[in-house]
């Protein structure tokens, strides 16, 4: 099953969040996981786990996929990647940018 | 995640020094490669033309946030590639550079922030154009270094 992505994914927007990000850390390792194994060890309940998977999933970060009765998500690396080529881009630039002002007022 | 680059160099230069060449639009112009329009001025739209090799066709629009003399000086800009993208509409990062004195030197750090504004697109779009600039400049490391025979 593929991930239902939007066209304008906030992922940064999606990842800006403790509970999200702790997801995504338990998701990225591995093997898809249900809503339950997820929701094990957190505070929160089973419903705001599954809002925050929402999140992910509309941001393209996880996808959903069913396993019999239960809801699995897994980890999608793309839109993460994506991101850190683009900030990788944007530091690169900085970095040509600032070695041409050292030399502009060092000279 | 990481939402933000953080820079950070040191000049040998005094902070008066840095702060003119960061403020002063001609300057400024010189060395980020753009061409502006008019001085920068606090709450006001900057705008003008990216003079750097294969980004000639990128406009250049900010709004300055913040100067404070020789320590601050800020502005919001988008990071669109479209030509007729108008600042006032545009989703922003924050750019800052802050200065420090360090003896006869100046410690500029530089954050940009807020990346988490720009839609996904248009992110993509930019790291293109990143590639295209890459490209272009390749080529004129080219021309620069092939034999003067074939220079004008």
């Amino acid at each position: 099953m593929t991930a239902k992505r939007q066209a304008h994914a906030p992922v940064f927007a999606a990842l800006g969040d403790e509970t999200r990000l702790a997801l995504v850390a338990k998701l990225c390792k591995g093997q898809p996981r249900s809503i339950s194994q997820l929701t094990a060890g957190s505070r929160l309940t089973r419903q705001a786990i599954t809002k925050h998977l929402r999140v992910l999933e509309s941001a393209g970060v996880v996808h959903s996929l069913r396993s019999g009765r239960e809801s699995l998500f897994a980890f999608d690396a793309e839109p993460i990647e994506e991101i850190k080529k683009y900030l990788d881009a944007v530091s690169e630039q900085w970095d040509q940018a600032l070695s041409r002002l050292k030399s502009f007022v060092e000279s | 995640m990481n939402d933000r680059i953080e820079k950070c160099i040191e000049l040998k230069a005094p902070v008066s020094r840095v702060w003119r060449a960061l403020t002063d639009y001609r300057e400024f112009g010189q060395w980020f490669r753009v061409k502006l329009d008019g001085p920068f001025v606090v709450g006001q739209i900057s705008r003008g033309q990216i003079t750097y090799p294969g980004y000639e066709h990128v406009k250049w629009g900010a709004i300055v946030q913040k100067m404070e003399p020789e320590q601050l000086f800020s502005f919001t800009w988008h990071h669109s590639h479209d030509p007729n993208a108008d600042i006032s509409k545009e989703p922003t990062t924050l750019v800052e550079f802050r200065l420090e004195k360090i003896e006869a030197s100046t410690l500029l750090t530089v954050t940009e922030s807020g990346f988490e504004n720009l839609p996904a697109d248009r992110r993509l779009e930019a790291f293109r154009m990143n590639e295209a600039g890459w490209t272009e400049q390749l080529k004129n490391i080219e021309s620069y270094v092939a034999p003067k025979a074939t220079s004008a």
